[in-house]
This record gives structure tokens, C-alpha cells and sequence, in this order.
């Protein structure tokens, strides 16, 4: 017999099979977006917004309406939609390319503006979908497709750090940086991708989660060895934690 | 409604409004950064939104959020500002969104100038961004005209789900003339449920809508471009407007020209007319689609002799005009960019110097 909780599909995530690689953490970042959106009842209105790379087609794996983007424009399309219909709730979806190199601008503004939507950030260190280039935020030393000798800083300079980088504008807003790549850092990612979406639910200020995620087809890792490196690399550069929070106090996700 | 005098960009603020479309995204570029600055006065007072963009790219984008969940939107900008626009109204013409953009033409290329232009003909109407797309394009030569432009080109651009453009230059955003705003050219949104992410709650649905313009498998993206084609013969079909001018009686040029172009065109005419010299023109109110059948009617007559695309650009409509003349009579060009709009002495000299 059956006890306690069954294991069940949250309503917002379709029966699709996702196209993402073994070990790769899209998979739990949308289950965890699903979730919230579930916990939260906002499925009917919600707006996700796809971007481009790996996750162009999440359109295909979430239940809520969808966007898709040009690359690094998701922030502009969200910040659209909330400007002309702000009864609705919008995120964004963005991998490292996308949003901290080419989409810098409109991330950037539509922080500053303190826009009420919500963005999860997928940093990965890398492009994935087209095939391992080098991103912004990849590490110094790290071979890519377009760093065949490691990333040389003196050249590209240092990986940029978003939470950092956003919380230091002067508007309010919640920034937080998450990862997934254990079930105890799961929990509390969940928690945070929860508080963000209460923010824009009550319409507080801009929220932006990071998930610092691994990508072991473009690291040529395992997937454990893909955990440890995300472990002993990723963490000690892009530390876990609250970068900013609105004032006049929070609203506690559970 | 009495007229009213209003500078040109304005008034095509205001023609929006009238129109039934309160949302404005914008970045501020000379000639036409009026538009920006009236509007950010008058949208308070008529429950309407203004956001000014960090950017023409973005702004591009905040339109094509903005009418993916349903609204109606508007931009406007100047030549370089379109540049930067051309990749999200590609995406916005693949995706299916209505919207409308307002290009104030200035010279080019490059930072050009900030004087009147026609330089951006192709840019409009063969695609500034990429893909096989269309534009419906309208081109206004007086501020009523792009009163009246403005005004139906948000139901045309709904009809279509296709993003329109109004090619004015810089002297109909400059320029000051009386107008009035038509009562009966407002319109109510169309009802966008079926494809808007409106949200699944706005319109009683469980089924989610998706506006995108990704189409991986190879033959649903040539379908999906097979439909968008069918659009655009749908507006060749229905939407070409264009003007007769002195094209009844014998003429022997026949002009083509269209915007500000056209209106010294129309005074050399009247000039010419009392010089005994008769001359007939074409005025293409849509550039696409573009008026072809007028146009080589037009040029077939027997008393025309030969045809002459007079245009504020280094040689762009007269590609179209030759196409449509199809080598039944010589096509020429007389054309200036630089800013300076060439006077009707400069144009009768370039007609007689044809025969």
C-alpha cells in the first residue's frame, strides 16, 4: 500500500520529453519553476518567456503561455508585457550567453527601471546550444570551443559576476544566487524562485534568480565530475546567497 | 471636428491615440523625438502608457512583448533608429504580432544627416532585418495624410497580424499644417484570444497560447513562410492606394514620386501645365504593395513618352518603377539626398530635359 505523497508532475510542466543532455540541470530548474507556479496558482496567468539557446524550446515543456525571444532580448519582451498588461505575471529564462553577453543592455535597465517581472538566470559557464563557445561568465583557464587554450583573462578579461553586477544599482530589487546541484541546494533554490515570483506577485520590484548549473556535454565531463567541478570551481567564483532584498521587510516564501 | 494646427510629429502622436492605441514605447532620435516628448505629456491624461527604452533594440522588443499579450503598440523613429529596430520587427513579422512603427526618415547611410530623406525606400519596403518578410508601408505627404495613416494602420496591421510602417521624412514630422483627426477612422482592438499570451485566465481557456518564430523541421518553416506569402498577396490585392495626378489628359512624362517628393512634383506639374507641357503622375500612397498595374497603365498610354521616378533617394523606387513598366517605355531618375528638397524650377528643368 500506497502511504504519504505520491510522486506527481506539477500541472505547469507538460508530458514532453525535454531535450536537454544527461546531467544537465534544466530539467530541475523548470520542475522547480513548474512548482511555484503550481504552489502559487498563477498558471492562468502567466507568461514565460523563452530565450535562445538551450532552453529556446521550454516553450514546449511548461503549460502557461510563452514568448520566445531574439537572443538576449527576453527583459525588453517581459518588460512589454508587464508595462501593458501588469495583472500578468512574466519570467524570463535565460542562459549566460544570452543574458549576460548580448542581452546585457536589456537585463541591465529593466533592473534599474525595477520592472516587475521575474528572470531565472541559468549560468553555465558556456554556450551550449551552439556547441561550447566561450561566455562571459566562463572561468579563467577554461577550454571552450572558442578558448581551445583557456580562457585568457589578460585578453577577455575577468568572468562577470550578474548578482553582483545588478545588485549594485541603486533600485530595489531581490537578487539572489541559487544552484541545483544538490537535492540541500534545491530546497533552498526552490524557496528563493518562490520569493522572487511573490515580489512580482505583489508587485514589489525586479527579481532575478541565478542557478549556477553545469553543462557536462560542452565541459566534456560526467555528470558527477560535472558536480564537482560546478563544487570546486563555479561556487568558490559565484558565491550562494541574498544580493539584495526590497526594503520594508519580506514576504517569506515557504 | 474644427482643424487644428500641429508640427507633423504630434500630430501623428495624436493621431495614435485617436486611433484607439495608448501604449507608446520610444527612444529619442532627431527628426522626430516630438513624438516622445508629446506623448510622454498627453498619455497621463488619457489613462494611456509611455516608456521610454534604453534603446531602439529594445524598444523593438517591448513592442513585441507588449503585442504578443494582445495590446496595441506603437514606435517611432528616425532612419538609424530603424536600423537597430529591423531585428525585432523581423521577428515580430515571422511571429505574427500586429504593430505599428513610424520611420521619420533622415539622410543616411551611416549617421547620414538629420535633414529630410527618402533613403530608407528598400530598407522599408524589401526587408530591413532578415527572412522573407513584408511591410505593409504607407508613405504620407501631408500631415493629414499621416493623420489618416497612422490612424488605419493599426486596424490594418491587427487585420494582417503583421507589423505596419508609416515612411514619412523629416519634413512631415517638421512641418506645421492644420489638421483633423477623423472620428470615424478609430477603431476597437480585434479580439486577439486566439493566439495572444493574454494569459489563460483573460480568455477562459485551459489551452496555452505561444507566439514564436522558430520552426526547426524544414518543411513547417517553408509552410509557415507559404502562409506568410499569402499575406502579403492578400495586401496586393486589397491594400494598394495610391494617387492620380493630371493623368487624364494627354501627357507626355509620366512622374512617379511619392511623400514630400511628390508635392513639389505636383506644383511643377501645375506649373508646367500652364507652360502648355502636360504631365501626369503616380503618387504610390503604399509602397508595398506597391501600385503596379497604375503605374504601367500609366506609362502604356500612347502620348507618354517616358517615365521618371523623382525621388528624395540615390535610385531606390525606380528598381520598382522600371519593373513595372516591364521596358514598354524608357524609365529615368532624378533624385537628392543630401537634405535639400529639390524645388519645382529644379524638377521642370529635369522634365525638359527629356524631351
Amino acid at each position: 500500500m500506497a502511504k504519504g505523497k505520491t510522486f506527481q508532475k506539477p500541472e505547469a510542466l507538460s508530458t514532453n520529453h525535454t531535450h536537454y543532455c544527461p546531467g544537465c540541470t534544466h530539467g530541475v530548474i523548470h520542475r522547480l519553476v513548474a512548482e511555484v507556479i503550481d504552489e502559487l496558482g498563477i498558471r492562468g496567468k502567466t507568461v514565460g518567456i523563452a530565450p535562445v539557446g538551450c532552453a529556446v524550446l521550454a516553450y514546449n515543456y511548461f503549460t502557461c503561455d510563452f514568448q520566445e525571444a531574439a537572443h538576449g532580448r527576453a527583459p525588453a519582451m517581459a518588460t512589454g508585457i508587464k508595462r501593458v498588461r501588469p495583472d500578468l505575471i512574466a519570467f524570463t529564462y535565460q542562459g549566460d550567453g544570452d543574458l549576460a553577453s548580448i542581452g546585457m543592455s536589456e537585463i541591465i535597465h529593466a533592473a534599474n527601471r525595477g520592472e516587475k517581472f521575474t528572470t531565472i538566470f541559468v549560468n553555465n559557464a558556456v554556450y551550449g546550444m551552439t556547441g561550447g563557445q566561450m561566455a562571459p561568465t566562463t572561468m579563467p583557464g577554461q577550454r571552450t570551443t572558442t578558448s581551445p587554450y583557456g580562457r585568457d583573462v589578460t585578453l577577455t578579461g575577468m568572468p562577470i559576476k550578474m548578482c553582483e553586477l545588478l545588485a549594485a544599482l541603486q533600485t530595489t530589487g531581490y537578487i539572489t544566487r541559487q544552484t541545483v546541484i544538490k537535492p540541500k541546494y534545491i530546497v533552498k533554490a526552490k524557496k528563493a524562485i518562490k520569493q522572487a515570483f511573490m515580489y512580482q506577485m505583489e508587485n514589489r520590484c525586479f527579481t532575478f534568480v541565478e542557478v549556477v548549473s553545469t553543462c557536462p556535454t560542452n565541459w566534456g565531463m560526467t555528470p558527477l565530475d560535472a558536480i564537482k567541478w560546478t563544487e570546486e570551481t563555479l561556487l568558490p567564483y559565484y558565491p550562494l546567497g541574498e544580493y539584495k532584498t526590497p526594503e520594508g521587510g519580506t514576504t517569506d516564501a515557504k | 471636428m474644427a482643424k487644428v494646427l500641429m508640427k507633423g510629429n504630434e500630430a501623428i502622436g495624436e493621431a495614435a491615440i485617436r486611433a484607439g492605441c495608448l501604449n507608446y514605447f520610444a527612444y529619442p532620435i532627431t527628426p522626430q523625438s516630438e513624438v516622445a516628448e508629446y506623448l510622454s505629456k498627453r498619455m497621463p491624461d488619457v489613462g494611456g502608457m509611455f516608456l521610454q527604452g534604453e534603446s531602439e533594440v529594445a524598444v523593438g522588443y517591448m513592442l513585441f512583448g507588449a503585442s504578443a499579450c494582445g495590446a496595441r503598440v506603437f514606435t517611432t523613429s528616425s532612419s538609424p533608429g530603424i536600423s537597430l529596430m529591423s531585428e525585432a520587427i523581423s521577428y515580430i513579422a515571422g511571429a505574427q504580432c500586429p504593430a505599428v512603427f513610424v520611420n521619420i526618415i533622415r539622410g543616411g547611410p551611416g549617421l547620414g544627416g538629420i535633414l529630410p530623406s527618402q533613403g530608407d525606400y528598400f530598407q522599408a519596403t524589401k526587408g530591413g532585418g532578415h527572412g522573407d518578410y513584408r511591410l505593409l508601408v504607407m508613405a504620407p505627404a501631408s500631415v493629414q495624410e499621416a493623420v489618416e495613416m497612422v490612424m488605419l494602420a493599426f486596424p490594418l496591421a491587427e487585420k494582417y497580424r503583421n507589423p505596419v510602417m508609416i515612411l514619412g521624412d523629416g519634413l512631415i514630422g517638421q512641418m506645421m499644417e492644420p489638421v483633423e483627426f477623423p472620428d470615424h477612422l478609430r477603431t476597437e482592438p480585434t479580439n486577439k484570444d486566439a493566439w495572444a499570451t493574454n494569459g489563460m485566465d483573460t480568455r477562459n481557456s485551459k489551452k496555452s497560447n505561444l507566439v514564436k518564430s522558430l520552426y526547426l523541421d524544414p518543411k513547417m518553416l517553408n509552410d509557415h513562410n507559404l502562409h506568410l506569402k499569402s499575406k502579403y498577396d492578400q495586401m496586393k490585392r486589397e491594400e494598394i492606394r495610391y494617387e492620380a495626378y493630371n493623368a487624364d489628359g494627354d501627357y507626355k512624362i509620366l512622374i512617379v514620386s511619392y511623400g514630400t517628393m511628390s508635392r513639389v512634383c505636383r506644383t511643377a506639374i501645375d506649373m508646367m501645365k500652364e507652360d502648355g507641357l502636360e504631365v501626369g503622375m503616380i503618387r504610390p500612397k503604399t509602397l508595398f504593395p506597391f501600385p503596379e498595374k497604375a503605374i504601367y497603365d500609366a506609362a502604356v498610354k500612347e502620348s507618354c513618352q517616358k517615365v521618371i521616378s523623382i525621388e528624395m533617394s540615390m535610385g531606390q523606387m525606380v528598381e520598382d518603377v522600371d519593373r513595372c513598366v516591364k521596358g514598354r517605355r524608357p524609365v529615368e531618375w532624378y533624385g537628392k539626398c543630401g537634405g535639400d528638397v529639390p524645388t519645382p524650377e529644379e524638377v521642370i528643368g529635369v522634365i525638359r530635359g527629356l524631351l
